[in-house]
Formats: C-alpha cells, structure tokens, sequence
C-alpha cells in the first residue's frame, strides 16, 4: 500500500499530465463530422507514432558491441518512422480531396 | 542550455499535437491541422536525436538512427503515395500495427537493458530493482503494443480479403483465458530473479501475440474500422507507456491524447452504426450469425425484377430528381469518377443530382466522402443521412450503386436481424429504386435484403464502372 502511495507521490506530474490529456483528446474531437471520421483517424495514427522518439533514444543509448539492443532498436526506429511518415502522407492524401472548391455548375449556387 | 531547448522542442510539439488534433476535426482546417502536427513531430524528432543526453551522454549510434529513419521514411512515403482510396483503410491499420511493434520493441529493449546492467548477479530479485509503477509500464508497453500489433495485421488482412472470418464455440473463453495467461508471465517476470526472467518475459509476448489475433478473428469485417480505431487508441497508449519510461512529455502528451481521442472515436463510430462498443467486440455479427442470416433470408426470398440499361437510363434523365446511394460496391469499382460524369450529364437535362451519404457505407466511415471528393463532387451535394432520409420523399429515382446493408430496411422492421436499430438511408421512400449489385449475394453483413424484393425494386446487376459507363452513354443518347 505505501508503496503505491509512495508511487503516486513520485509520479504526481506525470499523472496530472494523464489525467487532463484524457480530457483534452475527448473535448478536442467531440464535435467532429462523420465526413471526417476517416481521416481523424488516420491522423491519429500518425500522432502516436511520436514513440519513434523512444525508438530514437534506445538506439541511440545501445552500446556499440551489444548487438541485441542495436537490432532491437534499429528495427523500432524503422517501425516507428513508418508509423509517423506513412501516417501524415496518408492523411494528407485524403484531406487533399476535402479540398473547398468552386461548385463548377452554376446550378449549384 | 541543450536541455532546455530540448524540452522546448517537447513543449512544441505536445501543443501542435492537441492543436493538430483540433483543427482535424473541422473540415475546412483538417489539413493544415495534419501539417502542424507534423510540423511539431519534426521538431520533437530532430530535437531527440541531437539534443537528447541521459546521465550527461549524448546518444550515440547515429549512423543506425539515420538509416532507420530513412529506410523507414521512404518505404512509409511510398507505400502512402501507391496506396489507391479503397485501400486506405488498410494502410492505416498496416501503419499503426507498425507503431504498435515500435511501442513494443521499446519495452523490450528497455527489459534487456536492465538485465544487461544485472547480468552479474543473476540471485537479485527483480523486484529489488525495479519499482512496481515502472514494471507496471514496461509490461504495459509490451502488452500493449504487441497486441495492437497483431491485431492490425490481422484487421489488415480481413480487409483486403487475405484472412477470413473464423469463430469457433467458446472462442471469449479462450481469449479470457490468453488474456489471463499474459497477466501471470507479467507477474512471473517480477516475481523472478534476474537470471531467469527471460523465459516469463517471452511468454508475455507470446501470449499476447495470440491475444491479439485471437481478439480481432472473430470479429466480422465490415466492423474492422471500430477495431482500426481501437487499437489505434491502443497504440497511443502503448506509446504514453514509452513516455513514462523516459520521462518524456511528447510521448506521454501524444500517446495519451490518440488513446482518449481514440477511445471517443471509437465510441462515435460504433453510435454511427447505433450499436455498442461491446455488441461490436463480442462480435454477434460474426460469423455465426451470418450462416443463421442466410438461411432465414432464404425462405423469404420474392422474386425481384430486372431492369434494362435503356430503361434505367430513361428513368433518370426524365426524373426531376436522382439520388445516388453510394457504398463498397462503387469503391472496389473504382466508379467515383464516372458517377460525377453521370451526374454532369444528367445535370446538363436538368435532373437535379445529390448523393446520400450512409456514415458507415463502404468500409469505413467518410469513405464514400474521401472517394466522391477525389473525383470532385461537390460538397453541397453530399447529403448525410438525416438530410437524405427527408429528401427521398421529393425524389423520382434513387440509385443504389453497390451498397447493401445501409439500405436494408430489416434494420428498422424485423427484431430478429443483427443489424436491426442501425439507422439506414430510407431509399423506399422515393418513386423508384434501381440497385446495381454484381449478384444477388447477400452484403458484408451476410443478411438477405428485403429491398431488393420490392416492387418499387428493380436490379441492375453488373459491374458499378461498366454500367455507370453504360449508364452515361445511354442518357447522353435519350
């Protein structure tokens, strides 16, 4: 039990961070359209790929002859950088065709 | 100094994420907003690699780093920039998969890391070392992360047809049981000493590799975007995990906001549909009832009516008003450019020409928007369901190209049917329906569709492409 309180103690910045983050993600896209579900998503994605930053710090820490971590982390970054680029480049491509557009028919005004 | 830039640059970054997200969920901003978030996982990143120092070291291993990054930067382009619309959500899935592997790579590596510190007393306990909170995490990250990983690849390919659905009796027992087996390997590893943690700490991945294809198998496909969003929730906070670990306010501001933001998303997807999140996990549209479904369709099976392409197209070019109802059907055609052709044409005879857009038609929802936008339909006239359920009433001829279950009005009659309380587009409203399909198989949901058996019905069977290019030809000549 003290332990935990001891731990919560330690960690009481990052859990504040927690906390309200939770409540910032729901507020930020409660109103969002369903037109944009797809894409939201999608950015999302992109968003968490921000472990590439551990991915970067693991291979960055990984002592030259310990091979395990080196493969562990080259392989994370490799990951994590697909997550990140492949996710923004998608989400671009899709929020492209939301471009606003002049309605080309007049009838549409 | 290079400390403190380096937090201003994590600072940055949180605050383009929260503001990036934001901005996604407004039309006329979500562009940008991707490019800010972007913008700010640039800097984070850049920053990480030449500002970041733990004990007073900088890192090291740049050559790694950089080939990491660019072997991942170009395979990620490339495969974002030849990926066509209807396989987007695929991607996404395969993306964040990827990210789920990263997150678990990390707790790995971090697991390694300590017994390589404690390699030479093999009798400590682990618990000596490492606290419970910061166990809690690592196994967390792992758990996580490997789960959110197999589980995309496996949503992955569900949705591009390489993986069936498979359920079998008793399958939530078994996945309780998995899920239990991951949670003792967790508690092995802390109650064992360095020397022989390793065995435990394999099994967490093992199992929770099982876990995760076992938790999306069952689940009927046309519900993997729920599962997509969910596990992307998943990954972020695999990812919060990781920054935790590090003490590292980017990831922890980014992981947690996509697992919040995600979870909501869920939520709303599943709304869209009006089932709960439970009713989609536990999977009653799976595979059992798609058998029961076809065969209770089968005895109510009517005759239904053909039309001919002349017909269809003299319908359309004498009505005052032609709504098209799109679904998978034109996505997979790859039809969304000659839908617009047909609908310049009948516009040039003056027939007014809408879209009626279901949230879930397609494989994902905003599908049908992302595809009839790239082929430059206007905004204005894409109706969502609401607005098009009160204008079939005006409307002469409804054309439904290639969706299903969005129009199957079992949904609002018959309590027997598993998509019963879906809200769907009221096509049996209008003067007449023409619905194009390949055949007469039954949609994703696997339940025969009473709409088709109407007498306002009438079928127009073939390939969306071909018989909108047919359509086109024939209008032009009425």
């Amino acid at each position: 039990m003290e332990s935990i309180l001891n731990w919560i103690s330690d960690n009481q910045q990052i859990i504040y961070i927690v906390i309200l983050m939770i409540f910032v993600g729901i507020e930020v896209i409660g109103r969002v359209p369903s037109v944009l579900h797809t894409p939201l998503m999608s950015g999302a994605n992109a968003i968490h790929g921000v472990v590439i930053i551990g991915a970067i710090i693991v291979m960055g820490k990984a002592e030259a002859d310990n091979y395990l971590a080196l493969v562990l982390g080259f392989l994370a970054v490799i990951l994590g950088t697909l997550n990140v680029v492949g996710g923004f480049v998608v989400t671009d491509r899709m929020l492209e065709m939301f471009k606003k557009k002049k309605p080309p028919s007049p009838k549409g005004v | 100094m290079e400390l403190n830039i380096l937090t201003l640059c994590y600072l940055i970054a949180s605050v383009t994420f929260i503001l990036g997200l934001k901005m996604l969920s407004n039309p006329a901003s979500a562009r940008k907003g991707n490019l800010v978030a972007a913008a700010g996982m640039t800097i984070a990143i850049i920053g990480t690699i030449f500002l970041y120092e733990s004990d007073g070291q900088k890192l090291h291993n740049y050559g790694w780093i950089f080939g990491g990054l660019l072997i991942g930067g170009i395979v990620g382009t490339l495969a974002a920039k030849k990926v066509k619309m209807t396989a987007m959500p695929e991607m996404v899935s395969l993306f964040n998969g990827m990210g789920g592997a990263c997150a678990a790579l990390i707790s790995a590596a971090e697991f390694y890391h300590i017994y390589k510190l404690h390699q030479d007393s093999p009798g400590t306990p682990f618990s000596d070392i490492v606290s419970v909170g910061t166990y809690v995490t690592i196994a967390a990250g792992a758990i996580i992360g490997t789960i959110s990983y197999t589980g995309s690849i496996i949503a992955w390919g569900k949705l591009n047809g390489r993986v069936k659905d498979f359920s079998f009796k008793g399958q939530h027992i078994v996945n309780m049981i998995v899920l239990v087996l991951v949670i003792i390997a967790a508690v092995w590893v802390y109650r064992s000493n360095i020397g022989d943690m390793y065995i435990p700490f394999l099994l967490i991945g093992f199992f929770a590799l099982i876990y995760g294809i076992l938790f999306v198998l069952p689940i009927g496909g046309a519900d993997m975007p729920v599962v997509i969003s969910l596990l992307n929730s998943f990954t972020g906070v695999a990812a919060a995990c990781g920054g935790f670990l590090y003490d590292n306010k980017a990831m922890l501001t980014g992981g947690i906001l996509v697992g919040a933001a995600g979870t909501l998303l869920t939520i709303l997807m599943c709304k869209a549909m009006n089932r709960s999140l439970t009713n989609v996990l536990i999977g009653s549209f799976g595979a059992g009832n798609k058998a029961a479904g076809a065969v209770a369709g089968k005895s109510s099976q009517g005759n239904y009516k053909e039309i001919s392409l002349a017909d269809a197209a003299m319908l359309m070019a004498y009505a005052n008003k032609v709504m098209v109802v799109p679904g998978y059907g034109l996505a997979v055609a790859q039809a969304q450019h000659t839908c617009h052709e047909l609908e310049k044409i009948l516009e040039e005879k003056g027939v007014e020409f809408k879209y009626a857009i279901h949230p879930v038609a397609g494989r994902m929802p905003g599908h049908m928007n992302v595809l009839l936008a790239e082929a430059d339909v206007p905004y204005e006239k894409l109706l969502e369901m609401e607005q098009a359920n009160d204008e079939f009433k005006t409307c002469d001829v409804v054309l439904v190209l290639g969706a299903n279950d969005v129009v199957n009005p079992a949904a609002k009659n018959d309590p027997a049917s598993p998509i019963y309380g879906m809200p769907i587009l009221e096509v049996e409203q209008a003067k007449t329906v023409i619905v194009n399909k390949r055949s007469m198989k039954p949609g994703y949901a696997g339940i025969e569709n009473d709409l088709f058996f109407q007498p306002k019905t009438s079928m127009l069977f073939g390939d969306a492409k071909k018989v909108l290019q047919d359509l086109c030809a024939e209008v032009k000549a009425v």
